[in-house]
């Protein structure tokens, strides 16, 4: 089986943000600004443990400038056997409509994938939608929210998986290939070992292949800001929350208790 | 292109509280542009929830009864969105930001070659055309959007926009139509669904009470479980908690669980972590209680009490059952 994942380079959980001109910076003061995102981190250890029950090779792939490797580095570290990483200056500005498109090509490149694993959502666009739009460009079966892969059937071509939606565990069976986005529930990614480090670090440096606009044979008119639709008039910083934490000193919980709900019932939330 | 249309889904025959949001929030675009709503109400048995849309402010229902549109599949409910869609051209596309609704407006957007904008958390009209604000980077900022070209299609946060009261005197037309695929056609096949049962779902809660560590085990959450039901409140948690397996990951709140904003978000044993706060900061009033008067959560917090979790949440929930 041949599984690819999709992974993107994103601001640190804890990174601090600036606005500055409409352009967004980050700085985190307690170690690395740019990780994998977080959620990919999911896709990629469901991929490594399909592999390691039904055989294959996992690719990892990564739409980024040329400087942002830190997902495709992680996936190398994790275990995955390949990345590629798609980057191009005209996809720059891409919308989830480009980028679904762009990810989809670098999949048909690939050639024989049968799965591909992506993250619920990435953290800062927080779109959550580029792994169906990237199911519906390819013309495979959507599988999203997905929190256990039930079973792969490689030789009858389908995948049975449970989704958690509102409703609640839904299981759900589809032909390969199919396109998947998984909750954090799924599974415990594993830390890369300290050859795996190395080795990702030597795979960034020697191997790394990167596909432009023109290998993956795309439509120039569907990538980049020129394919996008959604266009961003304005990012700002929520304002300071207003007013203090107000503490209420008792002199024992009940009288606390009673101090709270007085105060909960002037503001009208109970 | 005319119209703004809205996405009702559908549970146990009538629509989700945030599909009766997005009506109220697809009326005032309406309103503002001066052209009609329409809802999009797809399933099977949707004769009640078809008026239903019409007394929370359509103007006219587009109405698919059929079997395949029962399970949640977004492939059959994508197909006769976009069908639609490509005859009739609407201005923008509402659905609320849920499981379903995400998946059927990002096939959708496909499709239609058409800009998608997820969870919004407020709409407005300017010189003619709807602009939107989403939180981005897990709400630590906010942005404004809009879409260009032909329909834009937008999915919104729950709880964001005000539900519109039901007018009973409302009348509208119901347009019955027929499945844009066949059943064969659908590549996903339900084989089972265990239902979350008469659970609070934490997006739709008016209220949440949530536990960190600092319940200390799975009998921990007894308490806090206790005064979420004498709230009626929904039961969150932090991540440590979840981590440590005393509650399924269905309750997380935070970067990496839910993101909510209920009226009131009760924090107790939770210090306050970035990655949690980014999940339940726009909670409209958030009570803290924590041993540790340090605890990051009371600088985001309105009301904090200093206290052992295991004594003051007891007695809170004592005296709102004398009050409540
Ligand atoms: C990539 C990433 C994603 C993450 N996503 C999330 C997420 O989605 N949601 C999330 O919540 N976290 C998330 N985290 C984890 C987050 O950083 C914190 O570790 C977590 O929120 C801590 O949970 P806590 O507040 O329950 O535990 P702690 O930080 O250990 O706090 C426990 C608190 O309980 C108090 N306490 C202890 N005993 C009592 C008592 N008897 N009475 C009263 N108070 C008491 C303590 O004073 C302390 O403040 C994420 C982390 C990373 C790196
Ligand atoms: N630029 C990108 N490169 C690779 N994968 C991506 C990219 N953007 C999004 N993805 C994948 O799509 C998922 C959802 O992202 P999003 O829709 O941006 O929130 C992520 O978790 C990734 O798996």
């Amino acid at each position: 089986m041949h599984i690819a994942i999709c992974a993107k380079q994103t601001p640190s959980t804890t990174a601090v943000l600036a606005v500055e001109d409409g352009k967004v910076t980050w700085s985190d003061p307690g170690g690395s600004p740019d990780i994998a995102n977080p959620w990919d981190e999911y896709a990629i250890e469901e991929a490594i443990r399909l592999k390691e029950k039904h055989g294959g090779k996992v690719t990892a792939i990564s739409m980024g400038p040329e400087e942002a490797r830190e997902a495709l580095k992680t996936a190398i570290a994790m275990g995955c056997d390949e990345a590629v990483l798609v980057s191009d200056e005209a996809m720059k500005g891409s919308d989830t409509l480009a980028t679904s498109y762009v990810l989809a090509k670098a999949i048909e490149k690939l050639g024989d994938v049968d799965l591909v694993i992506f993250g619920r959502q990435a953290v800062d666009g927080d779109t959550g939608q580029t792994s169906m739009q990237v199911a519906r460009r390819l013309g495979w079966t959507p599988l999203s929210f997905v929190v256990a892969v039930d079973e792969v059937d490689a030789e009858g071509g389908t995948v049975t998986v449970t989704r958690a939606i509102e409703a609640g565990r839904q299981k759900v069976k589809g032909p390969l290939p199919a396109a998947l986005s998984v909750l954090k529930e799924i599974n415990e990614p594993r830390y890369p070992s300290f050859k795996g480090i190395r080795q990702a670090t030597k795979y960034m440096r020697r191997s790394l292949p990167i596909w432009a606009t023109a290998d993956l044979e795309a439509d120039s008119s569907k990538i980049g800001a020129a394919g996008s639709r959604v266009r961003w008039l304005q990012v700002y910083a929520l304002p300071p929350k207003e007013g203090e934490c107000t503490m209420i000193e008792a002199d024992s919980p009940e009288a606390a208790a009673a101090e709270l709900v007085d105060k909960l019932l002037e503001e009208k939330v109970l | 292109m005319s119209g703004i249309w809205v996405w009702v889904e559908l549970s146990d025959g009538k629509a989700a509280p945030v599909s009766v949001e997005a009506l109220g929030a697809g009326r005032a675009l309406a309103d503002e542009l001066g052209t009609e709503l329409s809802a999009l109400v797809f399933g099977q048995g949707v004769e009640e929830a078809a008026e239903a849309a019409i007394h929370h402010g359509a103007d006219q229902v587009y109405a698919c009864d059929d079997a395949t549109l029962a399970d949640c599949r977004s492939e059959p409910h994508a197909a006769l969105v976009s069908q639609l869609a490509a005859e009739h051209e609407p201005i923008a596309i509402l659905a609320g930001a849920t499981a379903s609704g995400r998946d059927v407006l990002a096939l959708a957007a496909v499709d239609l070659e058409a800009g998608l904008i997820p969870d919004c958390t407020g709409l407005a009209v300017e010189d003619g055309a709807i602009r939107a604000t989403r939180p981005v980077y897990a709400g630590k900022l906010m942005s404004n959007v809009y879409a260009d070209g032909d329909t834009m299609l937008a999915s919104l946060r729950s709880r964001a926009f005000p539900a519109p009261e039901a007018d009973a005197a409302r009348s509208g037309e119901v347009i019955n139509i027929q499945p844009a695929m066949a059943a064969g056609d659908i590549s996903v096949e339900v084989l089972g669904l265990e239902a979350s049962a008469g659970e609070v779902s934490l997006a739709d809660a008016g209220i949440i009470v949530s536990g960190g560590r600092g319940v200390a085990g799975p009998e921990g959450f007894e308490p806090v479980r206790k005064l979420a039901s004498t709230l009626g409140a929904a039961l969150g948690a932090s991540r440590a908690a979840v981590d440590a397996g005393w509650i399924p990951y269905a309750r997380q709140v935070g970067q990496t669980g839910k993101t909510v904003s209920p009226d009131l978000y009760v924090a107790a044993g939770i210090s306050g972590a970035i990655q949690h706060l980014a999940g339940m900061r726009t909670s409209k009033v958030i009570v803290a209680i924590n041993k540790d008067p340090e605890a990051p959560i009371f600088k985001l917090a309105q009301y904090g009490i200093v206290a052992d979790l295991f004594k003051m949440v007891p007695a809170l929930t004592a005296e709102l059952k004398k009050r409540l």
